[in-house]
């Protein structure tokens, strides 16, 4: 005869009235699978924890992205935001999408160039691009875009000694009603700074300036602020063409639109109230569309959304280590995910769903990472389902900014599986070794032991 | 351990606290542990109980099983003044 299924037994104490800090349950179901692929034999064979990212997820999200702006307005180009999520298979899939690459450094701008994308198709943002890279960049026709003055003076240089004219854009900050602003990037709008930076580019005649970019904040939630920040660019771009008949070819409006996480602190899922690519698409089409551009002189419309086209697409599988109460009788759970490498756990009340069956009795938990640190709590409070050490978890939303902000800090950074269109698992980076690591120390003579 | 005389658990896992005037819901396993309790088994006899029907090993059980009196303990549901019957 077989046994019932194991739970700890449980009392909860039955409370009328107002809902606590750990608010309703709202897992019913566990996810034992992903695209097919039981969560259990993916922890078999490569390990706990573990990154899953869906192939199909990302390329469905990215074809829902693409129909919100392209029914909206004609001409769009999406570019992959690299520091979003750099691993090669993820990058090689948003260029199949026919995505241009977006980076932020020379480290960056080489993995992309390594993976084949044409330089032409290359935005080089940031504030730190050194003489190497914009050498590289301008050899390789690169768009790229300005940030401060001395960055201008640096390229106009470099313009007459490769003897070639770089395209380049300027990064503008403004006021668009979100606070806080954000102005440590580029040259700002209200000031004037940006017109003046325009007008240093348009007179030197070395560098052509081809588009206007911003990027306004990120995990937006206001779609409203992108219309404002559409039609700041707009008056920019019609200035340019009216005072020195120049047309501008594009206006990038960076990214920052909100994924269906949920922020600390929100009462409710972000899954219900986070604005869509749709009400994105609209505020900006918009205003481009009501603005005075020529119907054949419409610029093209570029956007370098992150989180919200691959957030969605990623899990970190997790092990529960141990049950433990503490000294107010709290139920603590400690897993064997930390915040080293779920750096997004500091901004997010994840989803977090067990990865077998379980009953409707639930308790208030509080979710702790492995590490020897106080810091590194996963859900200060969450309603979970019950259970056991050995169990399995999973943990959504987890696509962006984990697999490029995470740490090597007390345990080696996990393995990471993409499941492709026909349910089949790929490993596509190895977990750290201690060789790992230790090949890239040096141990002077002196500090040596013969043993 | 003993249970509080006139507490009262359904079958359906309903607790009622008639001291305190307070309810819980405790989940299957919880009400056969409760009514054991009830029955004055000792958490020896209790345990073995546990082991035959669930599939759990001791170790788990008498972890959890410490947690679980020590959380009636806290709600006031055991009778402090009676000795452990053996
Ligand atoms: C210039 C630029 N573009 C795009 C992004 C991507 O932002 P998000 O992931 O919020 O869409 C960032 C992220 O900070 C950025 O700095």
């Amino acid at each position: 005869m077989s046994k019932t299924r194991y739970e700890r037994p449980v009392i909860k104490k039955l409370e009328t009235g107002m809902p606590n800090k750990f608010g309703t349950r709202t897992e019913y179901e566990p996810m034992t699978h992903i695209d097919g692929v039981a969560v259990k034999d993916l922890i078999k064979e490569f390990g706990s924890p573990l990154f899953v990212i869906s192939e199909k997820t990302i390329r469905d999200t990215v074809k829902k992205a693409k129909k919100a702006f392209g029914t909206r307005y004609p001409k769009v180009q999406f570019a992959w935001s690299y520091k979003t999520n750099y691993l090669n298979a993820i990058c090689n899939i948003f260029h199949q999408e026919d995505s241009w690459a977006e980076v932020v450094s020379g480290f960056e701008y080489d993995k992309a160039i390594n993976l084949g994308v044409d330089g032409r198709k290359i935005i080089f943002n940031g504030p730190d691009k050194s003489e190497q890279d914009l050498t590289k960049a301008i050899t390789n026709d690169s768009l790229i875009h300005i940030d401060h003055l001395d960055e201008l003076y640096s390229i106009r240089e470099l313009a007459d000694k490769l003897k070639k004219r770089p395209r380049v854009a300027i990064r503008v900050n403004m006021d668009t009603g979100v606070y806080p602003m954000w102005d440590r990037f580029g040259f700002n709008y209200e000031n004037g700074q940006a017109w003046d930076a325009i007008n240093k580019i348009m007179h030197s005649e070395k560098m052509e300036l081809v588009g206007l970019h911003c990027h306004i904040g990120t995990f937006m939630l206001s779609p409203f602020a992108y219309g404002t920040a559409a039609s700041k660019l707009s008056e920019l771009a019609l200035a340019v063409e009216q005072k020195f008949k120049h047309e501008i070819k594009y206006i990038d409006m960076g990214g920052g639109f909100a994924s269906k996480n949920t922020l600390k602190g929100s009462y409710l899922p972000g899954t219900d109230t986070n604005p869509t690519f749709d009400d994105f698409a609209e505020a900006i089409s918009t205003v481009l569309l009501n603005s005075n551009f020529k119907k054949d002189k419409l610029p093209l419309l570029i956007l370098e959304t992150g989180r919200a086209l691959v957030d969605e697409a990623g899990y970190l599988l997790g092990s529960v280590i141990s049950n433990k109460r503490s000294s107010t009788g709290r139920r603590n759970t400690i897993i064997d995910v930390g915040v080293n490498i779920l750096f997004t756990s500091f901004w997010y009340d994840h989803k977090i769903t067990p990865a077998q069956p379980f009953t409707h009795y639930s308790e208030d938990t509080c979710l702790y990472g492995p590490l020897c640190m106080n810091i590194d709590v996963i859900r200060e409070s969450a309603n979970l389902p019950l259970l056991n050490m050995g169990d399995h978890i999973v943990i959504h939303n987890v696509g962006a900014y984990n697999m490029t902000q995470w740490m090597q800090f007390i345990t080696l950074r996990p393995n990471v599986v993409l499941i492709d269109l026909d349910e089949k698992p790929h490993l596509i980076r190895i977990k750290e070794s201690l060789e790992n690591m230790n090949s890239m120390e040096r141990v002077p003579s002196h500090l040596t032991f013969d043993r | 351990m003993k249970l509080r005389k006139n507490v009262a658990v359904s079958e359906a896992g309903l607790l009622f606290n008639p001291v305190t005037g307070e309810s819980y819901s405790v989940n299957p396993i919880g009400v056969e542990i409760i009514n054991l309790l009830r029955e004055e088994k000792s958490p020896e006899d209790i345990s073995k109980f546990i082991l035959g029907k669930f599939a759990t090993d001791k170790a788990t059980f008498e972890k959890d099983y410490h947690d679980f009196i020590g959380i009636l303990e806290h709600h006031n549901l055991l009778d402090s003044h009676e000795e452990t019957k053996a």
